[in-house]
């Protein structure tokens, strides 16, 4: 029992970072309809920086991880402006193949000898870990870190979006862009917003990824990527709360198949679950079919 | 002269949808454009709003330039366009669909000020302020999207085909409010199918067909052409 609740912990730690690697993929989708598929290489330009800015430029980790955040929000902003912004009301493909280019882009960009290199890195830990023993459970501290963390981040995000103007800016951008327009809301600039705002997040993601999991290498983005999208797509994509509960099943589903069934199943079930969601439930577990009224 | 159109050309890829209009709205007025279906009437209006670029032809709207200004800015000079089909927030509520309504405007008391007239105007709305959006009538969205257009306290308020898909009641009640509001100082551009109806709370007219104006005046009058008449009152000419 003790064994099935602390795996049960490990699969939370997993589901929160996922989830702050989807909430980028739902946000954007909201506002745009766009898989930014280079989202993943946020995340890993973003585990980069972070380990980059305590383990040799010597920053303490909350600068460290706020430079990682600004660094990536600025990237995400850039990345929509370039490869995005021409394309947004051309063919949706158009705009998908754009997004394909710009994650190989990053991966191979980041492997170059002069930028982040091709190679493994081991992120020393920034802190000691620490085990704890709670009733009869060992938590560690990094656990403790990424629950709060996360849980503060996903407050601030639902304060955002549903207390500001901002925020109410973006939910109309996700309606129709020239309804929001005739409110006198620029569209670009709230997009830009939601560009930020979700790059920043995966960068967090991407820091809290590299303690947590301690080796980098340019395409680790890859994998928690497409696991993030699906958890997004589990919850129904453009649906925040969804894009937290479909990251939170996928960190289960995960850490409970290594742990019980097989560690070499668990990526093959997680995305058998993307295909089944896709079949049996496309809008995803919390989103309804559109009933338009006249 | 509130708002001047000038030579309006406006293509959809290679279809000329405007022609070269020419028109002007004075202040107080209530201006109606009417016409068939493609005639151009919702295109003039996005184009006015900043949602369509106009390959020529110039825009003025109180003596200044609007052309090819962005739609975001053009809600700022004081022109406020309530999109045909309503275009309503469904994911918000009705108040925060009012809210957005007064998106451009920074004083909180001044927009207090503008909800409570707003819901007064209409109070089913204050009703359903907490509602989402998406689950109001076909009328009480009407309603919703003209109280969130008037909340950027317009100088120039353009509705697009307000009676649309609305009951023959609900169709007079929307008239008469439209009267109303232009009776309390807001000038309106007013684009309906219901020519009838429009010529009767409207000052003056212009009819459009295929992307040109083919005859404008006094309501009254182009109420009085008997091919206006056949064509767009259903009348059979004697």
């Amino acid at each position: 029992m003790e064994h099935f609740l602390e795996q049960v912990l490990n699969g939370l730690q997993l589901g929160l970072m996922y989830a702050l690697i989807a909430l980028g993929y739902t946000m954007v989708y909201g506002v745009v309809q766009l898989i930014n598929f280079a989202h993943g290489d946020v995340f890993m330009v973003g585990a980069f920086l972070g380990y980059f800015g305590f383990a040799v430029w010597g920053l303490p980790l909350p600068v460290a991880i706020l430079t990682a955040m600004v660094t990536c929000a600025l990237l995400g902003v850039i990345i929509e402006r370039v490869a995005y912004r021409p394309l947004r009301y051309a063919p949706k493909i158009a705009a998908l193949i754009s997004a394909i280019g710009v994650s190989l882009f990053l991966e191979y960009f980041s492997s170059l000898k002069f930028v982040f290199g091709p190679n493994y890195r081991v992120v020393p830990r920034p802190f000691p870990e620490v085990h704890w023993e709670i009733a009869g459970l060992s938590v560690t501290n990094i656990q403790v870190i990424v629950f709060v963390v996360v849980l503060l981040m996903l407050i601030l995000l639902q304060l955002l979006i549903y207390r500001t103007k901002t925020g109410m800016a973006m939910r109309t951008v996700a309606v129709d862009h020239n309804a929001a327009r005739l409110m006198g809301v620029n569209v670009d600039t709230t997009i830009s917003i939601t560009f930020a705002i979700g790059s920043a997040f995966a960068a967090l993601g991407g820091v809290l990824y590299a303690i947590a999991y301690p080796q980098i290498h340019p395409f680790m983005g890859i994998m928690p990527g497409l696991k993030a999208f699906t958890a997004a797509v589990l919850g129904g994509i453009g649906i925040i709360p969804g894009a937290v509960l479909g990251a939170l099943i996928m960190g289960q589903i995960e850490t409970l198949t290594s742990a019980y069934i097989s560690s070499q199943l668990r990526d093959a079930i997680a995305f058998a679950i993307l295909i089944l969601v896709l079949l049996f439930r496309p809008t995803g577990l919390l989103g309804r079919t559109e009933t338009e009224k006249v | 002269m509130i708002l001047e159109v000038k030579d309006l050309e406006v293509y959809y890829g290679s279809i000329r949808a405007l022609q070269g209009i020419s028109f002007y709205v004075q202040k107080g007025e209530i201006v109606t454009l009417i016409g068939a279906n493609g005639a151009g009437k919702s295109t003039t209006l996005r184009t006015i709003s900043g949602l369509l670029t106009p390959r020529r032809g110039e825009i003025f709207f109180q003596g200044q330039k609007i052309t090819r200004m962005p739609a975001h800015q053009i809600v700022r000079m004081g022109i406020s366009h309530v999109p045909e089909g309503r275009q309503i927030f469904p994911n918000l509520t009705v108040m925060e669909n009012l809210l957005m309504g007064a998106y451009t405007r920074r004083n909180r008391s001044e927009i207090q000020e503008s909800l409570e007239e707003v819901l007064n105007r209409f109070p089913r709305l204050r009703e359903r302020a907490k509602q989402l959006a998406g689950t109001l009538s076909g009328g009480e969205q009407q309603m919703l999207a003209m109280g969130r257009g008037l909340m950027s306290k317009p100088t120039l308020l353009i509705l697009d085909e307000p009676s649309m898909g609305l009951s023959p009641l609900l169709v007079e009640e929307i008239f008469e409010i439209i009267k109303s509001i232009n009776q309390q100082g807001t000038t309106v551009l007013l684009v309906e199918q219901n020519a009838f109806m429009a010529l009767q709370v409207a000052h003056r007219a212009y009819v459009l067909e295929t992307g040109r104006i083919v005859l404008s005046g006094m309501s009254a009058e182009v109420q009085a052409n008997p091919q206006i008449r056949s064509a767009y009152l259903g009348e059979v000419e004697a």
